[in-house]
């Protein structure tokens, strides 16, 4: 099968269309609603993935998170920006 | 006792009604009436509540929900109750006119059952001619929806030769997620043991095979794989542990830990509509029974394992030792396993392949 899409800073992957981004207020966290399974997100993940639109390339997205948080290294972003997109991608929680 | 962390989804039971007839149902031996079946008032409550103290997610399933004729409301109410909608249904009766209301109601995610990817065997598990253009018609309908869908397999030594053409099938199909699941040996399964266990070659042959088929589907098709535990060494982690993360509503509105716990006699369910549904996961004594690690036995006491399967399943404990609050045979660790596993080898070796069918009321109960 080749169905695999691989990322990287040029793609512009968004939520795949019965994955919902819900706030979970009991919990007080983000969190991911998709059949049978919810992900929870922390801090970084929810910037990430709230950003991704289907339209914002993963340079983009980078960027933004960089200014947002001026303390972190951008390399370190740029990996967990691209690791979590695939990661999602892989699960179908992510299209691009 | 400290306050319990809130559930994270309700099984919504909304009747025990059923066309089919499958050997390994998983409703209890004792079906509800209709005439017993909570009426959309209390069902629109119960969600409401679920949603208040933390559930995220609803799954309406049964029986066949699709036979209440108020399931758009119900749907409805959960989607305002800001819960994630899931409908399980064996799709016999879902044609694309009802679906469209369904997803108008705010439905988000159909998963629908299969008995084989052969149309002959599936139907005779089944035990309804015709099911299976109509499963295959209901998934056409669900992905023309736009909405995403989870076939589901239930696996067993009489269909397990047919892995590889049921994920083939699923992914024809446009499924996202295929869920293989063995049988799992509690109320009808049980009588039909000996026809459905399969042999530990078997088994492993068949993980094998899905664990290869997770390589070559990645990023297409998710899979999900449930073993029959009693070849397993250590128990499932059943519910993700009695009154942690799920709770299930039964038709008559009886809330339980799980759908089977009802098997286990001796103890008492309080009904949502009489006590409200916070209330009973905090307070109530049959939550509060088998919750967290106090409830536990040696060798489950000072296991190291004891956070992570939870003890195992205590409706198996029941149903093989009489004793609820025994160590799940299930586990290695237990006196009562070695039995146990004699038991199903013994029973894949005998290959007695004949079903003792389960049919609901008389032709006519499907109308509410």
């Amino acid at each position: 099968m080749n169905g695999r899409a691989l990322i990287d800073l040029d793609s512009t992957p968004r939520l795949a269309p019965h994955m919902r981004l819900r706030h979970d207020k009991a919990r007080e966290q983000w969190t991911i609603q998709a059949p049978e399974r919810s992900f929870v997100l922390d801090q970084v993940a929810h910037a990430i993935v709230s950003r991704c639109d289907g339209m914002t390339s993963l340079g983009a997205v980078v960027d933004e998170l960089c200014a947002a948080f001026p303390g972190a290294p951008r390399e370190l972003i740029e990996k967990d920006v691209i690791t979590l997109a695939q990661n999602f991608v892989d699960k179908n929680v992510m299209q691009t | 006792m400290t306050s319990p962390e809130p559930p994270l989804a309700l099984l919504a039971e909304l009747t025990h009604r059923c066309p089919l007839q499958c050997p390994y149902c998983s409703n209890p031996l004792a079906l509800e009436k209709a005439a017993n079946e909570m009426p959309t008032a209390d069902w629109l409550r119960a969600i409401d509540e679920a949603a208040a103290l933390g559930c995220l997610q609803v799954h309406f399933s049964g029986g066949e929900p699709t036979v209440r004729r108020d399931l758009e409301q119900l749907i409805a109410g959960a989607t305002a109750a800001g819960l994630y909608t899931n409908l399980i249904t064996s799709g016999v009766a879902l044609d694309s006119k009802r679906l469209a209301a369904l997803v108008a109601a705010g439905l988000e995610h159909v998963q629908l059952s299969f008995q084989d990817s052969d149309a002959a065997i599936a139907e005779r598990i089944g035990g309804y001619e015709g099911a299976h253009a109509r499963k295959l018609a209901a998934a056409k309908s669900v992905r023309e929806a736009g909405l995403p869908l989870t076939a589901n397999f239930v696996v067993h030594r009489q269909n397990l030769h047919h892995l590889t053409e049921m994920l083939d099938m699923a992914v024809a199909m446009g499924a996202h997620r295929a869920e293989i699941a063995n049988v799992q040996y509690y109320g009808w399964a049980l009588k039909n043991r000996a026809a459905l266990m399969p042999s530990r070659g078997q088994l492993e042959e068949m993980t094998a095979m899905i664990m290869a088929a997770r390589k070559r589907l990645e990023g297409v098709l998710v899979i999900d794989y449930v073993v029959p535990d009693y070849y397993a060494r250590r128990p499932k982690s059943c519910m993700g542990g009695w009154g942690r993360r799920f709770l299930n509503i039964s038709p008559s509105g009886k809330v339980l830990p799980c759908h089977a716990a009802e098997s286990i006699t001796g103890m008492a369910f309080d009904n949502v509509r009489q006590r409200n549904l916070g209330n009973i996961w905090r307070d109530s004594e049959a939550f509060n029974r088998f919750r967290g690690t106090g409830w536990m036995p040696e060798p489950c006491r000072g296991c190291d394992r004891k956070e992570l399967d939870w003890g195992g399943c205590r409706c198996q404990a029941f149903a093989i030792t009489g004793d609820a609050a025994r160590t799940d045979p299930a586990c290695g660790l237990s006196e009562d396993h070695d039995r146990l596993v004699e038991l199903a080898t013994d029973e894949a070796i005998a290959a007695a392949d004949g079903f003792i069918y389960r049919r609901y009321g008389a032709a006519g109960d499907l109308r509410t």
